[in-house]
């Protein structure tokens, strides 16, 4: 088993209104075999023994699919593998002696919290707006009363993969949310269930998004590199599709019911 | 129900699509009008007279070339203030800036628009001034443009210049031929690498074209 | 305490429409008037916030978690059972029942189950309509296949990521009625205590988990959709985060907590790769459809497994069980592998590991197909071993992975506290001794869009519920009691991090109450557990302070809860003289080896009163009868 050493530097910053700046640690032995949060682990844990306040980064389920984890390493939102989260990510790919530039997602719609933990709740805002079928429970007909082609389906589940980590926008060079907010109107728009609000959706949608203050989209792809689901930009092009027809056809309601 | 309409057009303009569609329809535009441009200053390698005929039967088709100027220009406004609205929402976007940031899977095109953007409408202020006006011309004679031409790129660097020129519009069109359908919506991942390399393909071609007028005079071919 | 489980009487197929028209009702307009809060926001909770705010009730809804959809319904692969018969092969709601209390080892409430698979067609119905992109056939209907050893396939699935998907499409009923204002939703908000007032359940006591606020909310009824304990071993497919504190805090409150020494390990997980190992990760055992399971005949060799022939393999499920082979359900599956490593025939660097071979399914159908099934898996595995499964075996280990134990709960699951219910994997009700592949989801989802609305309004239309604000002298006690102990820890000067101890304790109770129990084991583990308590609370250390994003301090609590859960598990484990399901008692086994229940004895579920930290906890029994399933000792040759 390899073993090898390695140098960080550290983006720290104790709350929202604290400035900031970056710390070193040497990071003596770090087993190839160890994910790269495993190895953050193993810094904190000699933080803590010595008093010093351990690294703040988010993480949960450790298997690349909640969505939680994420800051950049060295320019590279979750690292420099492709179709991977920070936590999969394996020392493996490093070598002896690098050293590591670790940063938050840097966004003003993602205020960091403290050290590499942001605010991603203008995510939650974006779906919120919209971004649901809206089918109460108990009010749906029987699940193969409405045929779904597959293409459509595995189209939709596609889109439907986006973990909501937020990578897409810590990359752009706009900080645009156009690939998650793309994903998710993709997902709904592309099945049958979701064509009644179809129109509403992408408009709302798209209106929040506009409202959290993420950038535009310059088609660099950016996005698409990093993204661990590999959801392609495809998404954003259906998106803007889909706001354009939604904003031509749109019709005034004669009265608003809701 | 106009001013529902117009309050409609103001909102869908508002977000950054909506911006981003008229981006791309100016676009097109003016890529239409390069490719006009070209088949007009082509006609060069056919004689100074063909070409000084031509650029008479524009002078003497005044809505045609007023019609022209005036679809051009306000084209250029309106690619010019979305881009620089948003350029200012994108600033606001991203207050604290990466100390390192990679630009994985980007190309250079797509990431130096704003800065080809800005040469290539530097670029065209000069051009006027060059060929039109005759401003920055040592030697412009308004009645005989076939002879502003040669004289102009007679001198190796304004040829050079303009070689330059013609390669930050290829890098500027490519981004923007292929981005063009992602921000109306009509790209397809089947035909996205065709649309790449055909942006490609269009883009070098076209330049290529414009910047064999100078390398052509230069090296005497034309005379 | 006399456990009243409510089961209605009647035949069992009419007994949920029969409890359904005894519970009363809310009136429509009065609704509004009431308040509900849940805790957590996966799949029980997020359908059941929804599902309540559908209906007009005030929702506040907590996580822990930086946002609802990322709780660890997320990570689920496989699939969701529903007995739908799309696929006309023999399967129905009786059928569905059946297997799920025969898997159980016979140690779940009959009615519980029975409504379970009653509803589980409801859930496809309902997932389908949110836009939940399930695998589909050519003709655009469902697909299905079949899943953990079930002889009929009625497991729906999205790819490897059914979970997240069914956990989005709930999370998006949430957000829809957050953006209506109808569910106020506080993330990264833990709770750390339960509030009752004359007895019932009124409210939670929280820590804002950025800036350490400590806040009481008042509710007429609480619900606790937290999820299962398996972080009490440390090492576990759950995510860091998942943890017990909800339902231990609110067991100490006066809720019984039952069987909890019913705790699953997953046949398929990536062995451990050394001490800094943070969790572990789980394989899809769909993959056992297509790989055969094998380690070295002989002990102690170290050949490369493509240089070991034929002959000197033990394909030992397919040897032992020639009727399931290697899809045996998941307990036994992970005994016969802990056996054979225990035999010294384990493989990898530790030893701890069989082999999982897709060769010979790759020779058969080829790397195409096998990419197509199981690609997103198979990168996985290599990302984390640096291993190509497609050219050499995949290493597996069994895991802690699941755990039927949790909170008592009646029919209406409510638990032993009037007006606080527990749904999912928090409560203990329907999976028995051992719960069945792609049973988890149906069950969460069953519980939060289907039986809660239901059972929730019949409490609070029968009862008369007094006025109580924050002010109330119960809530500050609560917050006081939350304070003192972030005090208590902020004030040690240990020098010990909280994870060395939590990884003391996973060892522990890995090793004495994991895949093999014994009483000596136990009854060693009961004397252990509390001086490891003792040394935690004096040597831990926690840096910072309780004003800011502390998450040693979050950890710290969870560690100290599981502290006593883990000696409760143990004690159930010890008190529980029979082999069922995941919990197998080395005394108690058939001659081949397999468990053996004691069904006069132990046909009960244990349920467990807090009677304070050091004290001995009160056992109270429910006994379960099976008048529907033949009593049957399980079999899988």
């Amino acid at each position: 088993m390899r073993t090898f050493s390695l140098t960080l530097h550290v983006w720290r910053q104790k709350n929202t209104k604290d400035p900031g700046g970056f710390v070193a640690y040497k990071v003596p032995e770090v087993s190839e075999h160890m994910s790269f949060l495993e190895m953050l682990d193993v810094v904190n844990e000699g933080l803590i023994v010595k008093g010093d306040d351990p690294i703040a980064f988010d993480h949960d389920c450790r298997e690349g699919i909640c969505g939680t984890c994420g800051f950049m390493i060295n320019g590279d939102a979750h690292g420099p593998h492709r179709g991977t989260t920070v936590c999969q990510l394996h020392m493996r790919h490093f070598q002896d002696g690098e050293e590591l530039w670790l940063e938050p997602w840097r966004a003003a719609a993602f205020p960091v919290m403290k050290d590499l933990v942001v605010d991603r709740g203008a995510f939650d805002r974006i779906i919120a707006a919209g971004g649901f079928i809206s089918a109460p429970t108990g009010s749906a007909p029987d699940g193969n009363a409405i045929l779904v082609p597959k293409p459509a389906s595995d189209r939709a589940m596609d889109a439907a993969a986006c973990i909501g980590c937020g990578a897409c926008v810590a990359m752009c060079p706009n900080s645009a949310a156009a690939l998650f907010t793309g994903a998710k109107i993709a997902h709904l728009n592309l099945l049958p269930q979701g064509q009644p609000e179809a129109a509403a959706r992408v408009v709302a949608m798209v209106g929040q998004m506009e409202t959290e203050g993420f950038g535009h989209c310059t088609s660099t792809g950016q996005c698409e590199a990093v993204c661990p689901k590999e959801i392609p930009i495809e998404v954003i092009a259906r998106m803007n599709w889909d706001f354009i027809k939604a904003s031509a056809d749109k019709r005034e309601a004669k009265s608003r019911g809701d | 129900m106009s001013a529902t309409t117009a309050d409609r057009i103001s909102s869908f303009y508002q977000t950054s699509i909506g911006k981003k569609v008229v981006m791309a329809a100016t676009g097109v535009i003016l890529f239409g009008f390069l490719v006009g441009h070209l088949l007009g200053n082509v006609q060069i390698f056919a004689g100074a007279d063909k070409f000084n005929a031509y650029a008479e039967f524009l002078h003497n088709t005044p809505s045609l070339l007023w019609g022209t100027r005036i679809v051009l220009l306000l084209s250029l406004f309106g690619h010019v203030t979305a881009v620089v609205q948003l350029y200012r929402a994108r600033a606001e976007a991203r207050p604290v800036q990466y100390k390192v940031k990679r630009n994985r899977g980007a190309t250079l095109a797509s990431r130096l628009m704003l800065v080809s953007g800005v040469a290539v409408f530097a670029f065209i202020i000069f051009h006027l001034l060059h060929f039109t006006t005759g401003t920055v011309h040592g030697d412009f004679k308004p009645d005989d443009p076939a002879h502003n031409l040669i004289s102009a790129f007679t001198i190796p660097t304004v040829a050079l210049a303009y070689v330059v020129a013609m390669g930050l519009v290829a890098m500027h069109l490519y981004h923007g031929l292929w981005s063009f359908t992602q921000s109306l919506g009509v790209s397809h991942p089947r035909y996205t690498g065709r649309i790449k390399a055909s942006a490609m393909l269009v883009s070098v071609a076209l330049c290529a074209a414009f910047a064999s007028i100078p390398i052509l005079i230069l090296a005497h071919y034309v005379k | 305490m006399q456990l009243d489980a409510k089961v209605p009487s009647g035949p069992i197929e009419k007994k949920w429409d029969q409890a359904k028209f005894d519970l009363k009702l809310v009136n429509p307009a009065n609704k509004r008037k009431y308040s509900v809060i849940v805790v957590g926001s996966g799949l029980a909770g997020a359908s059941a916030a929804a599902s309540l705010a559908e209906l007009g009730y005030q929702v506040k809804c907590f996580c822990f978690q930086d946002s609802p959809r990322r709780a660890h319904s997320i990570a689920a692969q496989g699939g969701i059972n529903a007995a739908k018969n799309y696929q006309n092969d023999g399967d129905s709601v009786q059928r569905l029942f059946y297997d799920t209390v025969k898997g159980g080892d016979f140690r779940a409430r009959e009615a519980n189950v029975y409504r379970l698979a009653q509803i589980s067609v409801n859930i496809i119905d309902q997932c389908v309509a949110q836009g939940v992109p399930f695998a589909r056939e050519y003709g655009g209907a469902l697909a299905n296949r079949s899943f953990g050893g079930a002889q009929v396939s009625r497991t729906f699935y999205a790819r490897g990521q059914t979970g997240q998907q069914l956990l989005l499409g709930a999370y998006q009923a949430l957000e829809r009625q957050i953006g209506l204002g109808r569910v106020t939703m506080y993330p990264r908000t833990e709770m750390l205590d339960l509030v009752l007032v004359d007895g019932r359940a009124r409210g939670i006591v929280t820590r804002d988990l950025i800036t350490g606020e400590v806040a009481s909310h008042v509710a007429d009824a609480v619900v606790l959709g937290t999820g299962g304990y398996g972080n009490v071993f440390y090492l576990s497919t759950n995510a860091k985060g998942s943890n017990a504190t909800a339902i231990w805090r609110a067991h100490k409150r006066g809720a019984l907590f039952a069987n909890p020494c019913f705790t699953q390990i997953h046949p398929t997980c990536i062995p451990v790769s050394g001490d800094y190992q943070s969790k572990l990760t789980l394989m899809s055992e769909s993959l056992r459809n297509d790989g055969r399971i094998w380690v070295p005949l002989k002990k102690g060799d170290t050949r490369s497994p493509s240089d070991i022939p034929p002959s000197d393999r033990d394909y030992y499920l397919e040897r032992r069980y020639p009727a399931f082979g290697n899809l045996v359900p998941r307990d036994v599956a992970s005994r016969n592998a802990k056996t054979v490593c225990d035999e010294g025939r384990g493989v990898g660097p530790t030893g701890l590991g069989v082999y999982l071979d897709l060769s010979e399914s790759i020779g058969r159908l080829g790397i195409a197909t096998i990419r197509e099934r199981y690609g997103n898996l198979i990168d996985m595995y290599e990302r984390i071993t640096g291993e190509d499964p497609y050219k050499t075996p995949m290493r597996i280990y069994p895991a802690i992975h699941y755990t039927m134990g949790g909170l008592w709960v009646d029919y209406n699951l409510m638990s032993t506290i009037p007006g606080m219910y527990v749904l999912g994997e928090a409560n203990f009700s329907d999976h028995g001794a051992n719960r069945l592949g792609a049973s988890a989801l149906m069950q969460g989802l069953a519980d939060g869009y289907f039986i809660i609305p239901y059972t929730i309004g019949d409490y609070l239309a029968s009862t008369k519920l007094e006025k109580v604000d924050a002010a109330h002298a119960a809530f500050a006690d609560a917050e006081r009691g939350v304070k003192e102990q972030t005090a208590r820890f902020l004030a040690s000067d240990g020098k010990r991090t909280v994870d060395s101890f939590h990884k003391e304790l996973g060892r522990l109770m890995w090793e004495k109450c994991g895949m093999g129990r014994t009483a000596t084991g136990l009854k060693e583990a009961v004397v252990k557990i509390p001086e490891l308590r003792e040394r935690f609370w004096s040597e831990v250390a926690v840096p910072g302070t309780g004003e800011e994003l502390n998450r040693e301090l979050e950890k710290a609590g969870r560690v100290a809860d599981y502290m006593e859960l883990a000696e409760l598990t143990c004690r159930d484990a010890l008190a529980r003289n029979e082999s069922c399901g995941g919990h197998f008692r080395e005394e108690y086994q058939t001659p081949e080896g397999e468990a053996l229940r004691d069904d006069d004895n132990y046909s009960y579920a244990a349920a467990w009163e807090w009677k304070g930290t050091g004290q001995e906890p009160a056992l109270h029994k429910e006994p379960l009868a099976f008048e529907h399933v033949h009593l049957a000792q399980r079999s899988y040759k």
